[in-house]
């Protein structure tokens, strides 16, 4: 153990100064109590802005001139579309050629559209990057060739990091699909709508420097205003901002998988015998395969049974939407919509509400909307037999995901995780996660088409679901029958001593590290 | 003796899968792995391939596993498929071991709802399939095999049948047509199955071979537990005889129908309500009847239209008939729910048997319900549409208890 690690309530070794900010580490859950005063960025000053409200600089270089692009600084990104984003890669062209170097990244989560920076990282213009490391970026970080650590950050965790100050962003850009002069903008309208602009309002209000980019510009008032033109010094006008098809991602189709099927149906009749499907309950399901395929066999036993929802949270998809029409749920709190159909329903719905992290998700504020959620279902790359889970790195030790709302979403009433048991020679429930992402004592149940396996802590679903005929199962059980199947406990991977990356918990302190593979497969 | 020969596939769609290229060449023997659980299994894959080149004397020889997650019984039957291809002499079989408990006995006349068909020769669908819940899993070495990998699904059928646990489903294969079908028993019937589909049977005559080959195979091999037969009826010819296949050997337990086949060749297009095949279908209904074994009808072939599978079932049941084929696991919950009874027979059938089990109590030798007596055949069909609503999930094992408490 090195000289500036610490073991965390958590057993994990992990450094006490990231990328030079003192860092602490995690100490339990609730346990972390923050002092001192939120962030504040400079006060600006009216008679240093046009009269008539016209903002708009010529280019997304002057942009970033004018916003006083030096050596070191932090522009941050937000991810709103996806994998159709057009507009980061342009930010770093552009400060590469104004000359500026080591620049920190701060997306609120990358997508594989990004693998061009990895050209400005190998040519210094970019230093490091703090947000989601995957697909070629989180190879290129496995790697070891990043210069500082990569920070992942839950979605909350990102909101809860700016507004601390852990992070301190000089300027935001913020692709926005309609603006007027003025840089009140949002995302509902124009030809690259994508939603909500929830995840660039930390940026927005605590950046020294604002840049809006929009495709469609419109005279003031730009209405709604997801974001306020006062909080914005430049606007950018250029011909593409998006390719808002890119939205939709693989994850938002419901699966083929006939074992998935069976991991979502089971999932579903889970939540009903532990009596949680009751009228005015709420759930959320996130984007992927299982989760919908859940959403949609609870959408049938809802209708069967006359049972409405008070609300759910999105990620919304066209079968949220569905729901939602059909009056099977009064409201979507929608933080992100993951297709168009969610998009279209954002605009013209008044019961589809645009939420942002500070509303969903934040831990330092006064109270946790995430914890009045009654059931959320949630993916993870493993599990332990501590049910600790893992959601950003494969079990070969390379970083494949972010964190996204995963972490803040532990906090609902009951967590459940419906994965595979394994995929295809590789187990998902292990003894030890690689990399631990969410603590076991806030995931309640582990759903796999080879049984259902409930965290001991919560008798109370042991007892409310014994006799419903489920395969209820302990979870050393579910994994010695894997392992069996794949030949032996599968081997460790094996790292190196550097770090790469830090996970952060919720509340700014610090889970684990990963650590750079020892050999790229 | 060839100089190169390979097994398996991989690629960018390949899942559970490897590719096993073995190359006799001058110079010392290696083994060249790409896998993506090489982090996790490679020494394990490293080890099994390495041991199985030692067993065959070929430790000399170049191997190349290109793994997309093969599990361990996978890669052992793709590379014992390709030395096999390499020296087609070779006879010796590499057998892993046996997974303790699952091989389960059958019986002559145990459900058989639901049967869920497997293509041979690709391994990502068979780990999994026993969760479904189908009554039996059929390992197909016909239809779903391409001809030049009938020797790669032989083995990896076989590998299957010793290793994965298909949860108490009736362990079934289907062979070949002819004497390639003569063959796969070979190296089938010594893994245990339970019963095994012969298609496009058209004479008895045929299927006393088969029958004669199971037997002496079980022999030699002194398996205990039956095999059963389920020959399929999918033509002209085969309609005709149903009766004399039906009753050609002791082990038939069951005549099950294919209808591709069929229509083509009475020179009729299949269609959805399927008045081309009535006739064929009653007929094999009455023979199975006559024979006093189960009648099975075909399978329903569009996945996502779960209505009309449960339509299909729901008229396969009405006609008499006591499974269906299914093509996804998704379908066998459905044709589960089309085989239970409706309310109306379920209610009289727990009042038949609760009358029943009064008259048992009371030590009378006549059931009554009401005025009205019943017969045993009545109760003993009461006794199966009850077990068939429990096994449907629309009844608890325990509906006496709870029907007390009422």
């Amino acid at each position: 153990m090195s000289s500036n690690t610490v073991i965390n309530a958590a057993g994990r070794e992990v450094l006490t100064n990231i990328n030079g900010v003192e860092s602490a580490p995690y100490a339990g859950v609730g346990k972390h109590h923050p002092a001192g005063r939120k962030y504040a960025p400079p006060i600006a000053s009216c008679a240093d802005y046009p009269a008539d409200g016209n903002k708009i600089v010529g280019s997304l270089r002057e942009a970033l001139e004018r916003a006083g692009l030096r050596d070191g600084m932090t522009i941050s990104s937000h991810h709103h579309f996806r994998n159709g984003d057009l507009v980061a890669n342009q930010v770093f062209d552009a400060a590469a050629d104004l000359g500026a170097r080591d620049l920190r990244w701060v997306p609120s989560a990358a997508f594989p559209c990004h693998e061009p920076i990895i050209r400005h990282l190998e040519s210094g213009v970019i230093h490091h990057i703090e947000g989601s490391l995957n697909g070629p970026l989180g190879d290129y970080a496995s790697s070891g060739r990043m210069r500082g650590l990569g920070v992942l950050r839950s979605h909350g965790g990102r909101y809860q990091a700016i507004q601390d100050g852990e992070v301190h962003v000089d300027i935001a850009v913020i692709a926005a699909p309609t603006s007027d002069p003025f840089g009140n903008c949002n995302g509902v309208q124009g030809p690259s709508a994508c939603g909500g602009l929830g995840f660039a309002l930390a940026d927005a209000q605590y950046a020294d420097k604002v840049i809006v980019v929009t495709d469609n510009l419109v005279p003031f008032p730009c209405v709604p205003w997801q974001i306020h033109g006062n909080l914005v010094d430049y606007v950018v006008v250029m011909d593409k901002i998006g390719e808002p098809e890119k939205i939709v991602s693989g994850t938002t189709n419901i699966t083929k998988s006939p074992d998935r099927l069976l991991i979502a149906e089971l999932t579903a009749r889970f939540v009903d015998a532990a009596g949680i499907l009751k009228d005015g309950f709420s759930f959320q399901a996130g984007a992927g395969g299982t989760a919908l395929s859940f959403a949609l066999f609870l959408r049938d036993m809802m209708r069967e049974r006359r049972i409405k929802a008070r609300f759910v949270r999105g990620g919304s998809t066209r079968y949220l939407v569905d729901m939602l029409e059909e009056g099977l749920t009064d409201y979507i709190l929608d933080g992100q919509t993951f297709d168009l159909a969610g998009v279209q329903s954002m605009r013209d719905n008044p019961r589809h509400i645009h939420t942002n992290p500070f509303v969903s998700y934040n831990y330092h504020g006064k109270g946790n909307v995430a914890s009045m959620v009654d059931v959320v279902v949630l993916g993870a790359t493993e599990v332990d037999v501590q049910f600790n889970a893992n959601v950003v790195s494969h079990s070969d030790g390379r970083l494949l995901h972010g964190i996204g709302g995963w972490q803040n979403c532990l906090f609902s009433k009951c967590t459940i995780l419906p994965i595979p048991s394994f995929r295809d020679r590789i187990p998902v429930i292990v003894d030890q996660v690689t990399t631990l992402c969410g603590p076991g004592e806030l995931i309640d149940v582990i759903v796999t088409e080879r049984g259902i396996a409930i965290n001991p802590l919560r008798r109370d679903l042991i007892d409310a679901t014994r006799n419903a005929g489920l395969p209820i199962r302990r979870i050393e059980e579910i994994k010695a029958e894997v392992e069996s199947l794949c030949g032996g406990a599968p081997d460790k991977p094996a790292f190196t001593d550097q770090f790469i990356a830090a996970i952060k918990w919720v509340d700014g302190t610090v889970i684990d590290m990963v650590r750079s593979v020892e050999r790229m497969p | 003796m060839n100089s190169r020969a390979e097994a398996g596939r991989s690629g960018k769609n390949v899942r559970s899968d490897c590719l096993v290229i073995i190359e006799r060449h001058d110079g010392p023997g290696d083994i060249v792995l790409k896998s993506k659980v090489a982090a996790l299994y490679g020494r394990s894959i490293r080890a099994l391939a390495g041991e199985m080149l030692t067993s065959y004397g070929l430790s000399d020889a170049h191997l190349a596993i290109d793994d997309s997650g093969a599990l361990p019984y996978t890669l052992a039957a793709r590379i014992e498929t390709a030395i096999r291809r390499l020296d087609p002499a070779m006879t010796a079989e590499y057998l892993l071991p046996y997974r303790e408990g699952i091989i389960v006995p059958s019986q002559r006349d145990r459900f058989r709802r639901s049967r869920l068909y497997l293509p041979g020769n690709d391994p990502k669908l068979a780990v999994n399939a026993g969760i479904h819940g189908a009554d039996g899993v059929i390992l197909d070495l016909e239809d779903s095999v391409a001809p030049a990998e009938k020797d790669a699904a032989r083995i990896l059928v076989r590998n299957t049948l010793r290793e994965i646990d298909f949860m108490g489903a009736e362990r079934m294969v289907r062979i070949n047509q002819g004497d390639a079908g003569l063959a796969d028993l070979n190296m089938i019937i010594p893994q245990r199955p339970n019963l095994i589909l012969v298609p496009k049977v058209e004479d008895a005559q045929h299927l006393r071979i088969v029958h004669a080959r199971i037997e002496e195979l079980r022999a030699a091999h002194a398996i205990a537990d039956e095999v059963f037969l389920m020959p399929i009826i999918e033509s002209a010819k085969g309609a005709v005889f149903a009766y004399d296949i039906a009753t050609a050997a002791p082990s038939v337990v069951a005549l099950a129908i294919g209808l591709e086949d069929y229509t083509a060749d009475i020179g009729a297009e299949r269609t959805l309500e399927g008045r081309e095949s009535f006739w064929m279908r009653g007929a094999v209904l009455n023979a199975a009847r006559a024979a006093g074994i189960q009648a099975i009808d075909t399978v329903f072939s569009d996945v996502s239209d779960m209505d009309g599978l449960l339509a299909s079932v729901r008229e396969a049941k009405s006609l008499g008939f006591d499974g269906k084929g299914c093509i996804h696991p998704r379908q066998i919950p459905v044709v589960h729910q089309g085989f239970a009874p409706e309310k109306k027979d379920l209610d009289k059938a727990m009042n038949i048997v609760l009358a029943f089990d009064d008259a048992q109590r009371r030590g009378l030798g006549v059931v009554a319900l009401g005025s009205k007596m019943i017969d045993p055949p009545v109760v003993k069909r009461a006794l199966r549409n009850i077990e068939l609503a429990v096994k449907a999930g629309l009844l608890s094992e325990h509906w006496k208890e709870e029907n007390n408490e009422q």
